[in-house]
């Protein structure tokens, strides 16, 4: 059962793009298919009048459109995902992610807590406390997506593991099993996948621990059976299909920074003011629409969130 | 007319390969426009990004293996080498009318940061720039008038299809495998030149050394 709590920081329960939206950008669209051949015109001769028409119209694709944070299509939440566990192309995971079994599935619990041991999903998740979170998903290659979530607050799984006053972050693992997960017979990234949070931020209200989306179960390319998610940080700290959690004196080294550590820091905070070092992070392309719009600090949960980090020097600590 | 054509035949089936994908492309652009079932993922700007970088690299490389390729085979392809060239250069030019147009939309602020501060793209502006005095003397007639100082102007295209590789392995973010394919392909063709140029000079050295000792005798 699906129990709908509404927040300050909750996105509205708006359909997917709206048909009237829908159809003015397809007429639009129509008459601008050629849009490529005007451009070259116009960068020739920005008087034509046909290239200005053309150009008129892409202006509006660009800078008319809708703003606010329409649900991503699930096909593209299907579609396009980054799980480099089941191949490094966008279209990968769901092609190869079959072969992954989220049934049935453990959680190994270790470190400086109370109640260490192997878990279930249906240990760590209670199932009547589930709730849908509507978020903005801001990946570091600056594109986004806003999800349906479905699943419980991190802290309350937390509260259950008990973690001792010594536990200063939680580290998280994803599975390793290349016949599952047929990405990891080539070592892209030293596996296994790890992700870790400082305790304040994972027992943050707006950190979840996942099990769904779009009212669904979270399909294997999603992360199933469970993946975190952490709305204002870079998608990639969403570490996807955990076995493994723990409670640690020490910051975690998380995959990323291992890879590239002068690219990719713990924090991992959506900030438009700190460019990653190939590209700017000022603004993103939310997936449906053709223009790129504003990233906001904290991918727009900073009323929520930015007291965490008071003090903090966020072009260091990115 | 059907021996003209028997004589082109070659010709006309390169570029028609050539032209695969451009069209594919343009097929599914157009799908996409149009609201239909396409091939582009849910991020078609991306994709088209790295489909017309990649197939300008390929070209790229193609038109450096023409005259290997035509050494060792004894065939005669090096009249097909501007071909290809030109199709570097015409994915290259839709890779960067992507980026200014459908990816940036003009943002010259942001573009003219990209390209002065974040030396991956700084390498990729620079290929593109150095190809296209190389596509604007492709001409016949040009190529006729330069005569000597065309070859060396169209030597650029090793040093651009350098950066073009190294611009294609800084973007990538995690899987480098296909830009250190390119890498090592590209370095077979460069050091293949190399190698011949070497032996070259060699044996005009000896000739030197031995006409000077026939004239000192």
């Amino acid at each position: 059962m699906l129990i709908k709590i509404r927040n300050s920081w909750d996105l509205s329960d708006n359909d997917v793009t709206s048909e009237a939206h829908y159809k003015s950008r397809r007429e639009l669209l129509k008459t601008a298919g050629i849009v490529g051949l005007g451009t070259a015109i116009n960068l020739l001769s920005p008087s034509f009048s046909f290239a200005q028409t053309l150009k008129n119209q892409l202006a509006n694709e660009y800078d008319g459109r809708d703003l606010t944070d329409q649900q991503t299509q699930l096909k593209a939440i299907l579609g396009y995902n980054n799980f480099y566990e089941f191949g490094t192309e966008k279209e990968d995971p769901s092609r190869n992610a079959h072969s992954l079994k989220p049934e049935p599935w453990t959680v190994s619990v270790d470190g400086q807590c109370e109640n260490p041991g192997t878990y279930s999903v249906e240990d760590l998740i209670d199932f009547n406390k589930l709730e849908q979170r509507i978020y903005r998903m801001r990946c570091v290659e600056a594109w986004s997506m806003v999800i349906p979530w479905v699943g419980v607050s991190l802290s309350e799984v937390i509260n259950k593991l008990k973690p001792k006053s010594n536990a200063k972050y939680i580290y998280f693992e994803t599975l390793v099993d290349p016949e599952q997960m047929p990405g990891q017979h080539r070592s892209v990234i030293k596996w296994p996948y790890r992700e870790g949070l400082r305790m304040d931020e994972a027992m943050h209200p707006l950190t979840l621990m996942a099990v769904g989306l779009y009212d669904q179960k979270l399909a294997n390319q999603n992360g199933a059976p469970l993946r975190l998610v952490v709305p204002w940080k870079y998608g990639f700290k969403g570490v996807k299909s955990i076995v493994k959690i723990s409670f640690v004196e020490q910051k975690p080294n998380t995959s990323w920074m291992r890879l590239a550590p002068h690219e990719y820091g713990f924090y991992a905070n959506v900030n438009p003011n700190v460019a990653h070092p190939r590209w700017s992070q000022a603004n993103e392309r939310r997936i449906g629409d053709f223009g790129r719009r504003d990233t906001l600090m904290f991918n727009g949960y900073g009323e929520q969130v930015a007291h965490l980090y008071d003090g903090m020097n966020l072009k260091r600590n990115f | 007319m059907i021996k003209a054509l028997r004589k082109n035949l070659l010709r006309i089936c390169l570029h028609l390969l050539s032209l695969i994908p451009a069209t594919w492309l343009g097929w599914q652009v157009w799908l996409w426009v149009n609201f239909a079932a396409h091939d582009l993922t849910a991020n078609p700007i991306e994709y088209i990004t790295d489909f017309t970088g990649g197939w300008t690299i390929r070209f790229l490389l193609i038109t450096l293996s023409i005259s290997p390729l035509s050494r060792l085979t004894k065939w005669s392809l090096l009249k097909y080498r501007r071909l290809f060239g030109l199709y570097a250069f015409l994915y290259g030019l839709l890779h960067f009318l992507n980026y200014m147009v459908l990816d940036y939309y003009f943002d010259w602020p942001l573009i003219i940061e990209d390209i002065f501060k974040r030396p991956a793209i700084s390498f990729g502006m620079m290929a593109f720039c150095l190809l296209i005095p190389l596509a604007v003397t492709s001409f016949k007639f040009v190529i006729k008038k330069m005569a000597k100082s065309w070859q060396t102007l169209h030597q650029l295209i090793y040093l651009l299809t350098i950066f073009a590789v190294i611009h294609n392995y800084m973007m990538v973010k995690a899987d480098v495998l296909v830009p250190i394919i390119h890498g090592i392909i590209l370095s077979f063709l460069l050091g293949y030149r190399i190698i011949t140029r070497w032996n070259k000079q060699k044996s005009i050295f000896k000739k030197q050394l031995a006409w000077n000792n026939i004239l000192q005798k």
